[in-house]
């Protein structure tokens, strides 16, 4: 195959080129896995089992056609081989997990839901979830992209400002670690919507680790860098737009990603107490009528949410500084 | 004393300066430290001075003062006959290290002057011109991170001649680099020199390359610096290391440097 790049290559030495003996054995397991769940009979009362063993029935035996044809999938057959590990356990997983819950009933109920039961919350809730989702995603959205703008011209203003600094940063250092759930009772009180107020906190979790780390960035950038621009004739506007915030600019990526996660966690804490909406506000709903499945539904949308959230702000991360080496990568 | 050089100076490519009694001193831990000791020399349009001295001696800041990125604590130093109070890129240094901007590429970086003044579109066609004197054709959007040291030097050097300086203020431009690329970019310092006509003051501590490059070479004292001695170099470019008239020369600087044998 003409496109086999080197990092494969050791992967599939020792192996037939072009049929992917990983792809049979990850096909084996989820067709197992089908198998198990579409002829045991359940112990306990659910429902979609047939869907349940037919899907992973079904995944088996693509993956049979994607383990065959691997030669000419080109570059989604490398992506696809590079997975055949993760496949093959998560297939047997699978089926460990619907033994001892479908099948067996060797985990208590209702605390452990089981993978029928997943798909059922998915196949039949999933208007409410996905309201959730949707709620979740706008104020995280809106209280992010505040925090994080206020965060960042608050921290290029006291790192490049010396009378600025003078005020603002005794403020910083005594609010700034306070966690921004300890604001709950009184941004209740004093904002007039439980909405607006749950976007406050939102932004004020981002605020703190973005102000700090940019300021920081500014406030570290090399000296000779502003005397250079300075003797080719720079602006002081210049020095900022163009010297101090490109140089500052690894730093205040890192105080987005940590703003990110604080804002995620102030956000499920500001939905199960104020806001009646968002994934937070669903949890504590499952949770209340105790339907344990849809709390591990939610549970698992709201990974795969900030997840991709933090994918997205490491590859815009990457796209603006191309210039760095070396970055780490997510 | 007025030198004869600041006469015709206005319209030259390179520019005249003068320094007069310049004296500068920092504070540290609260006291003052003095770096530069009634300093005076003055150079004509378009000669090529090296200071040479031993490291850490004052002549960087000799140079700041010269860029107008600090201010003497005493004296006066000029630039075409006027008092140089702030930065301007008619004057423009060349530091030991190229700091260059590593989010930039090579064709960014060399654009840097222009854009702060707001140039690049009428003048934008110097940046390849620069980039092509100093021998990076081809590397124009390359980052710095890719670029060898003798690579970045040149960038930085770009950097300032797009500007089209009448005075360029070179702080140990060579210091770091391994001693072949030195050799190299020693000969095309003079073949820029030469081609441009601007006033070039080149701060050293290697007595060959003083010898090699400038027309006139002040020697400096340790800190505080003054002006010890001047060895005028009479000898035409390009210049040969083994040239006996170069190689006395060299001889009576190392011993006002204290280091004859």
């Amino acid at each position: 195959m003409s496109s086999t790049t080197l990092t494969a290559a050791p992967a599939s030495a020792g192996t037939l080129p072009g049929l992917w003996w990983g792809g049979l054995l990850a096909a084996l397991s989820w067709g197992g896995a089908g198998l198990l769940t579409g002829l045991l009979p359940d112990e306990i009362e659910v429902g979609r089992t047939q869907e349940l063993g037919l899907g992973a029935a079904l995944l088996g035996a693509a993956l049979v056609l994607a383990a065959l044809g691997a030669p000419w999938l080109g570059r989604a057959g490398q992506k696809l081989r590079a997975a055949g590990p993760w496949l093959t356990v998560l297939g047997l997983a699978l089926a460990v997990w619907e033994l001892l819950t479908a099948k067996l009933a060797l985990l208590p109920l209702p605390f452990f839901a089981s993978p029928q039961g997943l798909l059922e919350v998915y196949l039949e809730d999933w208007p409410r979830l996905g309201e959730s989702v949707l709620r979740s995603l706008w104020l995280l959205a809106s209280g992010y992209a505040l925090g994080a703008a206020a965060g960042f011209v608050a921290g290029v203003a006291l790192g490049w400002s010396r009378a600025i600094g003078y005020w603002v940063h005794p403020v910083l250092r005594l609010i700034g670690p306070l966690p921004a759930t300890a604001w709950l009772p009184i941004a209740f009180f004093a904002f007039p919507s439980s909405g607006s107020a749950s976007t406050f906190l939102v932004a004020l979790a981002a605020w703190f680790p973005v102000t700090v780390l940019t300021w920081s960035g500014v406030a570290g950038v090399n000296k000779a860098y502003y005397d250079i621009a300075r003797t080719l004739g720079a602006s002081p506007r210049f020095l900022v737009l163009k010297v101090a915030i490109p140089a500052a600019l690894p730093q205040v990526f890192v105080g987005l990603f940590m703003g990110l996660g604080a804002s995620f966690s102030v956000l499920v804490v500001a939905e199960m107490l104020g806001v009646k909406a968002g994934l937070g506000w669903y949890l504590q709903w499952a949770q209340g009528w105790a339907a344990y499945g849809n709390m591990y539904a939610a549970l698992l949308v709201m990974a795969v949410m900030c997840s991709t959230l933090v994918t997205l702000l490491f590859k815009g991360r990457d796209r603006v500084l191309a210039w760095q080496k070396g970055t780490v990568r997510w | 004393m007025v030198s004869p050089a600041l006469r015709d100076s206005a319209d030259a490519a390179g520019m005249a300066v003068e320094i007069r009694n310049a004296s500068q001193q920092f504070q540290l831990e609260g006291r003052p430290l003095p770096v530069l000791d009634n300093v005076s020399f003055s150079a004509r349009p378009g000669e090529f001075i090296a200071l040479l001295g031993p490291s850490g001696c004052g002549k960087s800041t000799l140079l700041r003062l010269l860029a107008g990125l600090d201010q003497p604590t005493g004296g006066e130093v000029l630039g075409d006959g006027r008092a140089i109070t702030a930065p301007d890129p008619s004057r423009v240094l060349v530091f030991q290290d190229p700091t260059l901007y590593p989010w930039r590429t090579v064709r960014a970086n060399v654009a840097l002057g222009l854009e702060a003044r707001g140039l690049l579109r009428t003048r934008g066609h110097r940046i390849q011109e620069a980039i092509d004197l100093v021998g990076l054709t081809g590397f124009e959007s390359a980052y710095p991170h890719q670029l060898s040291g003798g690579m970045a030097q040149r960038v930085a050097l770009a950097r300032a001649l797009v500007n089209d300086p009448r005075l360029l203020l070179l702080d140990e431009p060579l210091g770091k680099l391994d001693s072949l690329t030195r050799l190299s970019m020693q000969a095309e310092l003079v073949r820029l020199w030469q081609r441009s006509g601007l006033t070039a003051l080149l701060v050293t501590h290697d007595v060959e390359e003083a010898l090699i490059l400038a027309q006139r070479v002040l020697v400096f004292s340790p800190r505080p610096a003054r002006i010890t001695a001047e060895l005028v170099v009479d000898r035409p470019y390009p210049r040969h290391r083994d040239d006996p008239h170069l190689v006395a020369l060299r001889r009576e600087a190392l011993g006002l440097l204290g280091l004859a044998d």
